[in-house]
């Protein structure tokens, strides 16, 4: 097995993650397609481990409480958008514009 | 995509892992192109599922069980579950619903492609014929032991333990800030 199809796989599902961010308007898509994103890195450092040593295992799983994390905050906050203004969608979301 | 899969088997391993990992990533393209275009936002939790069980695949292929078992418990077990709550619980329009995307496509599209250019090109330039060594774990697997477990467990309370009471820490405050934001007062 090549290195480098992990990391073309790991480069393609973060480019869709990517466009997932960019193009979704539900707030609870955004932070499935930051999810993906994360994944992607996940495997990333998953595939350098086998040749750099255990610390990317080790990261990997830090990666992934963080994001465990990141989600329950995150859709703590969607769900209080939805319950102040009865939608998610972020484009909505502009107060801070001038 | 003929420098992808160009590592003819030398040893009897290399086949086998090769068609699972091809066969897998077909299926993850698939399902996270599906997952960031469909109309139905539970179908995109669902095409969710199956992402995060062929990355869970892929960690088993790179030899790291503990991580794909966690990926599995945590992800597939947790993560989704808690989306679907997500979903139910903000009244997302269940069924078709053609109002999920902005009318920005063009521009997540040319993004997205520059940046999978950008990132290909560079990995191809580096990593160009590099193969898995798995050097890493020889040495610390035994006879009838779980050695690469054991060695993951030797670094993460070793090397890496004050990251991760760091870690417990961040869960908890997460934890606290969850409940003090989702509470109805």
């Amino acid at each position: 097995m090549l290195l480098n199809q992990f990391l073309l796989l790991s480069a393609i599902l973060f480019c869709i993650g990517v466009y997932g961010v960019i193009v979704r308007k539900n707030g609870v898509l955004v932070l499935m397609s930051i999810e993906l994103i994360l994944n992607a890195v996940n495997i990333n450092l998953v595939a350098f481990s086998t040749m750099h040593g255990l610390g990317g295992q080790v990261f990997a799983l830090f990666a992934i409480a963080i994001a465990a994390a990141e989600v329950g905050v995150g859709l703590a906050i969607v769900l209080l958008i939805y319950r102040n203004k009865r939608s998610i969608d972020v484009d909505e979301l502009d107060e801070l514009k001038g | 995509m003929s420098p992808l899969f160009a590592a003819a088997a030398e040893t009897t391993f290399d086949v086998p892992a090769n068609v699972v990992f091809a066969v897998t990533a077909v299926f993850m393209i698939a399902a996270a192109i599906r997952m960031v275009t469909t109309k139905n936002i539970v179908h995109a939790a669902l095409w969710l599922v199956v992402v995060l069980g062929g990355v869970g695949i892929n960690y088993l292929l790179l030899q790291a069980e503990f991580v794909a078992i966690t990926q599995f418990l945590v992800y597939l077990g947790a993560i989704v579950v808690l989306f679907l709550f997500g979903i139910m619980l903000t009244r997302a329009p269940l069924g078709v619903s053609d109002d999920l995307d902005n009318n920005q496509k063009w521009v997540g599209i040319g993004t997205s492609l520059l940046l999978l250019l950008v990132i290909g090109y560079s990995v191809i330039e580096t990593w160009g014929k590099d193969k898995l060594t798995f050097e890493a774990f020889q040495g610390v697997a035994e006879a009838n032991t779980n050695g690469r477990t054991q060695a993951v467990s030797d670094t993460i309370f070793g090397q890496y333990l004050i990251p991760f009471e760091m870690i417990s820490v961040l869960l908890l405050a997460a934890l606290i800030g969850a409940i003090v934001l989702a509470r109805r007062d």
